[in-house]
């Protein structure tokens, strides 16, 4: 567990980041909260000759709430969502996901902007921030763009961010209606076994709209249109909520690990998805 | 003269002696940050080691090209089997009577099994140069299936080619290791193919690992001017690696310092012997400079001694009533690709032979195979004494499947066939003389504290409201009663390459009336500071507060066999008492004196020493340790000093009833445990507030062994469980609300009636929590699934149940 030499910049201006990216190419990383770097660079599985620490970057931090709109800077932490009651009252969904995400030592470090950009199928975010719609927003060389989180993940650690990019926020609408972030796992600080994020908006006893994202069933996060609009119109009753369901499992790809294997996983993806169907709809 | 007046229950409390929950004194050291584990200790001008491990499960090594990594600026050196071979310690013995590649000698066995040791300047030098250096492999059929192992045409220890007789008997196959047959098999046949009932099952008790926070390391240091070498290590045992290193290495005995200073829990994964140690201490002798070697987890998981991996087959009949007449048992045990178990030498497969349980069952016959395969070597006792856990899994299951057999309720069946208490000393078919017990008692209690009956009845309500698809939780009841053999051991019949299973106390009373106590054992995290010196101040009369007790340096402690097994209070706690009495007895002859009567006209009262029919006439114990080393008295020699080598004359055996209540998520396969009661019996209670903390302990390492810990390998011989991520170590979180209970039923050999209890709670655990799970399988058809019982396997079992829709 111990990494290969590596030399450390930490830097305070994001201009300076994104010299050292140009500088060092493929060679340099940056660093949020380190807790899927540092380990990855412990095991050897990284190698890392250049790494950037963002924590003394200027303008990275932050939650604002403003027209209708929620931002979280890239470095605000898992602990800080949590603990923030303007978010909790405007986008309960956060803090109910932050929560089962790792444990308060590593919430107290772990980043959103961390965890979003990382592109692991693990992590928890990226799959509520296609739930949310978010946008991520990038900064490099040609200045800042944005980028839809249902369109940013590729593949297994492969985003839509270019090496010579830094991901410095996400936004999205503050979110209506009822909520839910269902999650299996193992134990405290394991990455989902099946867990989805579910939006649903009701109107005169019925769905008016749903958006339904799932974690760790595939190689990126899984957005399900298909499963949202099979509960739309609906009444949330059992067959809707088995069609979500059955439309969600066709979206999703998941692989055998330890976890268990593939049968097991489409059919524990069909309950946690079921279960967070009913507590959004109660909530809704 | 013993009535117990206020005044004397003042000056016994004083002493905080036996039954008094004292609190930890190591605790404050501990929460502190200031231990003093291995990898604190820093000599002048040390080095530091790290190993170039094979990423395959077998293969033959080509060529090992260290060049690159010599070229390194920092790196000492690179040690390899060719830099060994000369000194005679490319390969060494182990504990079982087989011999191990200290570094790979032209192939490699298992993945993680090490090929080079690279000696740095500082840590991150040596992680450096293990990249660099290059070896070449070229890969062989791997086996990971002991059966198929016993069946193949693939050779693993071609060392061993032509060798038909192996350390425990006849080989039967090139894989074959060893067959150990205990009890009688002729009559054991009869006995079942006669039988009203018979239940036949098998079952796997999966490969994990003891996973002790601090992993193994050592600290090796020759001084080349005096000749002594010292050795800081991990050592659960260290005056028995004092002797092995001694024996492979020529270096006198008395050359050799070894030191186990804080250990940050050992759970059996410290007793064996690692090529890291030994390579440490060769590169020291090589450098001339101290060398320090610590794994990191992934080496610890996938190379230091895993536990279990056993394949049981169980034939157990009954008559009609349910009274128990045999049991077969047949064992395959995959030892992995040397046999490097820790038990005592006549005992290869541990004390699997205690596999008749708490029962009255008059004939029985074990039978287990060792085998070889491309996996870690190891087979230590976690949390247990040896194969003890794998023993009560066994009759603990067997004892459910004969209850399914015969549509009885599995409670009702223990109880027929308990050892009666009126039994005791008994001996059982498979040749062990249980000292005590009272399992009658310890059941009945339990039972009602649970409501056991009531549990039925809600049981059976849960399922009709499943049926009705009212709920998807089912409820599952584990029940078990288990017996431990701990305490290893007679001399007459347990030794560890030779050196005899007794254990010592050395005591001195200081003038001032404090005092020092030197044991043979070693402490991971039991508290023998806290509680040894509870059984000193009881015996001695001294607070325990004035006595300190001091483990694990081979040049002050006198000789033991170390800490496992729940040895140290049956075997060194005798000594301690032992010890205690000796002093005792010379306090005795130097009060007589003082108060100027007969040796025969004083007893010991608590802390003091009174005139037979005269208590106000009285010496106390202080008074006496002054008085040994300022008066000249008669006939005695000045001091007071003890030193007692205690040789059991028995095992000493634990035992406890446990009940678990669990819900089932039918869909998720997410097991809940509603309620764990455990009721203990460890004879003799010293320090009720520790017993309840080795209980937690021990349930909690249970629920991950039954719910989760392993270690599984895929075909290619490739560990898939290395890093915390997949091995499952349960936080605060993943553990249930534990009630504890106990009886008391001393032992009748041990001078205090203590019998140890640290391992009790994992030996016990394990079955109830499993069991548990097949309870709420069991209206639905359920016999045998295996363990661990993780969220896809109950899942998996509910579905080949018919459970899903």
């Amino acid at each position: 567990m111990i990494p290969a030499a590596f030399d450390y910049y930490r830097p305070t201006k994001v201009e300076d980041v994104i010299a050292l990216l140009e500088e060092h190419g493929d060679d340099a990383r940056v660093m949020a909260g380190g807790h899927s770097l540092i380990p990855m660079m412990k095991l050897r599985m990284a190698d890392i000759p250049h790494l950037i620490d963002l924590q003394d970057v200027s303008g990275l931090g932050g939650i604002s709430i403003e027209g209708g709109r929620i931002k979280l800077g890239a470095m605000v932490t898992q602990h800080e969502l949590i603990n923030h009651d303007g978010l909790a009252a405007a986008a309960p969904i956060l803090r109910e996901t932050a929560l089962q995400i790792a444990d308060p030592q590593v919430r107290y470090m772990g980043t959103i902007g961390g965890n979003v950009a990382n592109g692991d199928p693990g992590n928890d975010m990226p799959g509520l921030m296609q739930c949310l719609d978010a946008q991520i927003e990038l900064i490099g060389p040609g200045g800042t763009r944005s980028v839809a989180a249902r369109d940013y993940y590729e593949a297994a650690y492969m985003t839509d961010r270019a090496d010579d990019e830094v991901l410095i926020s996400v936004s999205f609408a503050v979110p209506t209606g009822g909520y839910a972030y269902e999650k299996q796992k193992r134990k405290i600080g394991d990455y989902a076994t099946a867990a989805a994020a579910v939006q649903i908006n009701k109107n005169g006893g019925q769905i008016a709209s749903a958006s339904i994202a799932m974690t760790n069933l595939s190689d990126v996060p899984v957005w399900s249109e298909s499963a949202g609009a099979a509960l739309v119109g609906t009444g949330c009753d059992a067959n809707a909520v088995k069609a979500a369901a059955a439309a969600m499992l066709g979206d999703i790809d998941p692989s055998e690990d330890n976890r268990g294997p593939v049968a097991f996983k489409r059919h524990v993806a069909g309950i946690i998805l079921s279960r967070a169907i009913n507590r959004a709809w109660e909530r809704a | 003269m013993n009535d117990m007046t206020p005044e004397r229950d003042e000056r016994a409390a004083n002493l905080k002696g036996l039954g008094c929950s004292r609190k930890r004194v190591e605790d404050a050291r501990f929460t502190q940050g200031k231990g003093n584990y291995v990898d604190d200790i820093k000599l002048p001008g040390m080095l530091h080691g790290d190993f170039v491990r094979s990423p395959y499960a077998h293969a033959r090594v080509v060529s090992v090209d260290k060049e690159a990594a010599l070229a390194l600026p920092g790196v000492v050196a690179v040690l390899t089997a060719e830099d060994l071979a000369p000194l005679g310690l490319h390969w060494m013995p182990t504990l079982a009577g087989d011999k191990q590649m200290v570094l790979a000698d032209g192939k490699v066995l298992f993945q993680g099994q090490e090929v080079a040791f690279v000696v740095a300047e500082d840590r991150y030098i040596a992680a450096d140069a293990v990249e660099l250096v290059e070896v070449e492999y070229e890969e062989l059929p791997v086996l990971t299936d002991p059966f198929e192992a016993l069946k193949s045409d693939v050779v693993l220890r071609e060392d061993l080619a032509g060798q038909t007789e192996g350390a425990h008997g006849p080989r039967k196959h090139h894989n074959h290791i060893f067959t150990w047959e205990q009890g009688d098999e002729t009559g054991t046949n009869q006995v079942i193919d006669n039988a009203d009932v018979v239940a036949t099952e098998s079952m796997y008790y999966h490969r994990t690992h003891p996973c002790p926070l601090e992993t193994c390391g050592a600290v090796a240091s020759m001084d080349a001017v005096n000749g002594k070498l010292t050795i800081y290590g991990t050592f659960q045992a260290p005056h028995a690696v004092r002797t092995v290193v001694s024996l492979i290495s020529g270096i006198e005995e008395h050359n050799i310092r070894v030191v186990s200073p804080d250990i940050g829990g050992g759970f059996g994964n410290k007793v064996g012997v690692y090529p890291g140690y030994v390579c440490s201490v060769v590169a020291s002798i090589v450098t001339g400079r101290p060398v320090k070697w610590v794994e990191d987890r992934m080496e610890n998981l996938m190379s230091t001694a895993f536990a279990r991996d056993y394949w049981m087959t169980g034939k157990i009949s009954a008559t009609k009533e349910g009274k128990i007449t045999g049991l077969h048992c047949q064992v395959t045990a995959d030892h992995g690709g040397f046999d490097a178990c820790a038990d005592p030498t006549k005992f290869p497969a541990g004390f699997m032979n205690i596999c008749t349980g708490s029962y009255d069952i008059p004939t029985a016959y074990l039978s287990v195979d060792g085998v070889y395969t491309n996996k870690a070597p190891g087979g230590v006792s976690y949390r247990c004494s040896f194969r003890v856990t794998e023993a009560v899994y066994f009759i603990e299951r067997m004892i459910e499947v004969l209850a399914i057999e015969m549509d009885m309720d599995a409670a009702d069946l223990r109880r027929i066939n308990f050892i009666k208490k009126e039994q005791f000393p008994y001996q059982s078919a498979l040749g062990w003389e249980y000292d005590s017990g009272d399992y009658h008692r310890a059941w009945d209690k339990v039972m009602e504290a649970v409501d056991y009956k009531g549990l039925r009845k809600e049981q059976a309500e849960r399922v009709e409201a499943f049926k009705r698809g009212e709920t998807r939780t089912l409820m599952g009841i584990g029940l078990c009663h288990f017996t431990e053999i701990v305490g290893a051991g007679p001399v007459k019949n347990c030794d560890i390459l030779g050196l005899g299973m007794f254990d010592s106390c050395e005591i001195r009373i200081h003038p001032t009336g404090s005092a020092i106590a030197r044991l043979g054992t070693i402490s991971q995290g039991q508290g023998h500071a806290t509680t040894f010196a509870q059984i000193l101040a009881t015996e001695i009369g001294l607070p325990a507060d004035s006595i300190t007790i001091e483990e694990g340096d081979t040049d002050t402690a006198p000789y033991g066999l170390g800490t496992y097994g729940s040895r140290s209070t049956p075997v060194a706690g005798a000594a301690t008492a032992m010890a205690g009495r000796k002093i005792r007895a010379k306090a005795q002859m130097i009060a007589a004196y003082l108060l100027e009567v007969h040796d025969n006209d004083v007893e010991f009262d608590v802390d003091r020493f009174v005139v037979k029919g005269a208590p106000e006439r009285f010496k106390t114990m202080k008074e006496i340790a002054f008085a040994s080393y300022n008066q000249a008295i008669p006939g005695l020699e000045p001091g007071l000093e003890a030193v007692s080598y205690y040789d059991p004359p028995n095992m000493t055996y634990p035992f406890g009833a446990y009940v678990c209540v669990m819900d089932i998520d039918v869909d998720t396969g997410v097991p809940e445990v509603r309620r764990f009661y455990a009721l203990d019996d460890c004879g003799t209670r010293i320090n009720p507030m520790i017993i309840e903390g080795q209980i937690h302990g021990g349930l909690t390492e249970a629920l991950a062994v039954a719910l989760g810990q392993e270690i599984a390998y895929d075909e290619q011989g490739n560990v898939k469980t290395g890093t915390l991520m997949d091995f499952f170590l349960p936080t605060a979180w993943e553990v249930p609300n534990y009630e504890t209970d106990h009886t008391v039923t001393p032992s009748p050999h041990h001078p205090i009636g203590a019998k140890g209890v640290g391992e009790s709670p994992h030996v016990g655990g394990v079955p109830c929590f499993s069991n548990a799970v097949h309870d709420a399988f069991r209206p639905f058809g359920l016999r045998q699934t295996n363990m661990p019982h993780d969220h896809w396997r109950i899942w998996q079992t509910a579905n080949r149940l018919g459970l899903h829709d």
